[in-house]
């Protein structure tokens, strides 16, 4: 800046000398202006983008919120105004157990969410009074999407409107930097919302759908909360197929589920394939196949935990099988690439269990993910 | 609370544009003299010219940045199909998903056999863009 300024004010001073000097000053004062205010300039900036990014969460949020009031309307047929109703419980929050002494944390974790599920489901039951088991878990998923994009928006709220009052480019930088993401997961679940309040099969039911294909047309049975289990003969082998119960929006108790037909069959289980949906990496194509050992589960970490207690008991080797997509893929209305990897999925399980099981075995078969639009 | 944060907003585009409409006239008064400059010095009127466009350029280029709202918002609704079959005589049919549809759901009976038919799926296509990368 200033060699350029310096060079400007040589070439100019011959040919117009009245000119020259008004030119080299307005550089000069250019140059001190960027050198003092140019961290001030770049806040500025910083602030305008996050602005421009809090505008289309207040859209997502807003626009969450008014698919979920139509939508109950429509199908959940309530005597008076679900609007106020739907506020509260999109503030909604959970608190979760406390960790300094960690033993035994998993159950009460557990207990807690038991209780919000219940809770939920007892004030979705209040908004929608003509809705069936189906429905109400739907709703309750569109409502938990909806939650989660208000409170998204109040989180770069808050940070943007601290950044402002402080001026501070560090308070502002902290939130512009990880906004990209920020805003993918505010779109995703966007898109998880509309697919859940029509009820249709989403990206991370893959894991639900192999299990379904697997149990469709022999009986099943409960085993868990919201959980089925049905026995299929498969190259000779007993499958213990294991699903959350569809085709409302719900993930069941996989965990439970395992450990009850472990306990049920005392440890005689030679083997544990657990199928879900994972995330890929960029680059990676969606509906990949990919094979490895232990629990493949995600969620608040209550299943994966009695799941690895229940077959540490027996020593019962455990395989999985995921099925990759992105976090977009994972709850927007499934893509058919994901739902051809589905056989794909069942191919390289049958594989799993001729080539490291004997004949008259009895092995597991569990389909993680949401069930939403998902039978059985 | 929500008033003064409002002025504190119309404060920070204020500024942002008068330092932007100060460096589109430094660029102008450069394109001007470079102009006048052409006859007596030829490079120095190269330099001008150069500057001015420079400057011009990187001035409007901000303008609309800054100006530019947030492209229209929506929330996209991919167009999501079901496909239907008769078990017995593999009759196929594709419809659009209506609410109620789910996988292995028992529907109105074949068309040609007087079976029930079944949803055995529903997804959504999506047209990928195959961008030629290196890996
Ligand atoms: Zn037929």
């Amino acid at each position: 800046m200033a060699g350029m300024a310096a060079l400007q004010s040589q070439i100019m001073q011959e040919p117009f000398g009245e000119f020259s000097w008004i030119l080299t000053l307005l550089f000069y004062a250019f140059f001190f202006v960027f050198m003092f205010y140019g961290q001030k300039i770049n806040t500025y900036i910083m602030l305008r983008e996050v602005e421009g990014s809090l505008f289309k969460l207040k859209y997502l949020r807003d626009e969450g919120r008014k698919i979920v009031i139509e939508t109950i309307k429509e199908i959940g047929k309530p005597q008076t105004d679900p609007t106020a109703r739907v506020d509260r419980f999109l503030e909604y929050f959970t608190i979760s157990p406390q960790s300094l002494d960690p033993a035994g944390i998993v159950g009460k974790l557990e207990h807690i969410l038991d209780v919000r599920d219940t809770r939920f489901k007892d004030d979705v039951k209040l908004m929608a009074p003509a809705t069936d088991k189906t429905q109400v878990n739907n709703l309750e998923n569109t409502l938990e999407a909806a939650m989660a994009l208000n409170f998204i928006y109040k989180v770069i709220r808050h940070f943007y409107l601290l950044g402002k009052k402080t001026l501070s480019l560090y308070i502002i930088m902290q939130i512009q930097m990880i906004l990209p993401l920020v805003m993918r997961e505010a779109e995703a679940y966007a898109s998880a919302l509309k697919a859940f309040a029509d009820g249709q099969p989403i990206g991370d039911g893959a894991g639900a759908l192999v299990a379904a294909k697997l149990t469709h047309g022999h009986p099943t049975r409960n085993i868990a909360k919201d959980c089925v289990v049905a026995a299929v003969p498969i190259e000779g082998r007993t499958a213990y197929v294991i699903k959350a119960e569809g085709p409302g929006g719900n993930v069941g108790k996989p965990g439970e589920a395992i450990k009850t037909v472990v306990e049920e069959s005392e440890g005689e289980i030679a083997m544990i394939i657990m199928v879900d949906a994972a995330l890929k990496l960029e680059g990676e194509a969606v509906g990949e196949v990919a094979e490895g050992v232990g629990a493949a589960i995600g969620g608040p970490g209550v299943d994966q935990f009695k799941i690895e207690e229940s077959i540490l008991k027996y020593r019962i080797p455990i395989n999985a099988v995921i099925i990759k997509e992105d976090i977009g893929d994972a709850v927007s209305p499934m893509r058919k690439e994901i739902f051809d990897a589905v056989d794909k999925a069942i191919e390289r399980i049958k594989q799993v269990i001729l080539e490291k099981t004997k004949e008259g075995d009895r092995v597991i078969i569990a389909g993680v993910g949401n069930t939403i639009g998902i039978g059985q | 609370m929500s008033k003064k944060s409002s002025s504190a907003t119309t404060k920070i585009s204020s500024f942002v544009l008068l330092v932007i409409f100060i460096t589109l006239a430094l660029s102008l008064t450069a394109l001007i003299l470079a102009i006048s400059a052409f006859s007596s010095n030829g490079i120095a009127a190269y330099y001008l010219l150069l500057i001015g466009f420079l400057g011009a350029a990187l001035s409007t280029y901000v303008l609309f940045q800054t100006r530019k709202r947030i492209k229209r918002l929506s929330i996209k609704t991919p167009s999501v199909t079901t496909t239907i079959e008769c078990r017995k005589c593999g009759f196929k049919s594709v419809r659009d998903f209506q609410r109620g549809d789910y996988i292995f759901r028992e529907v109105d009976p074949c068309q040609k056999c007087n079976e029930n038919m079944l949803i055995t799926a529903i997804y959504r296509e999506v047209e990928e863009k195959k961008k030629r990368t290196l890996f």
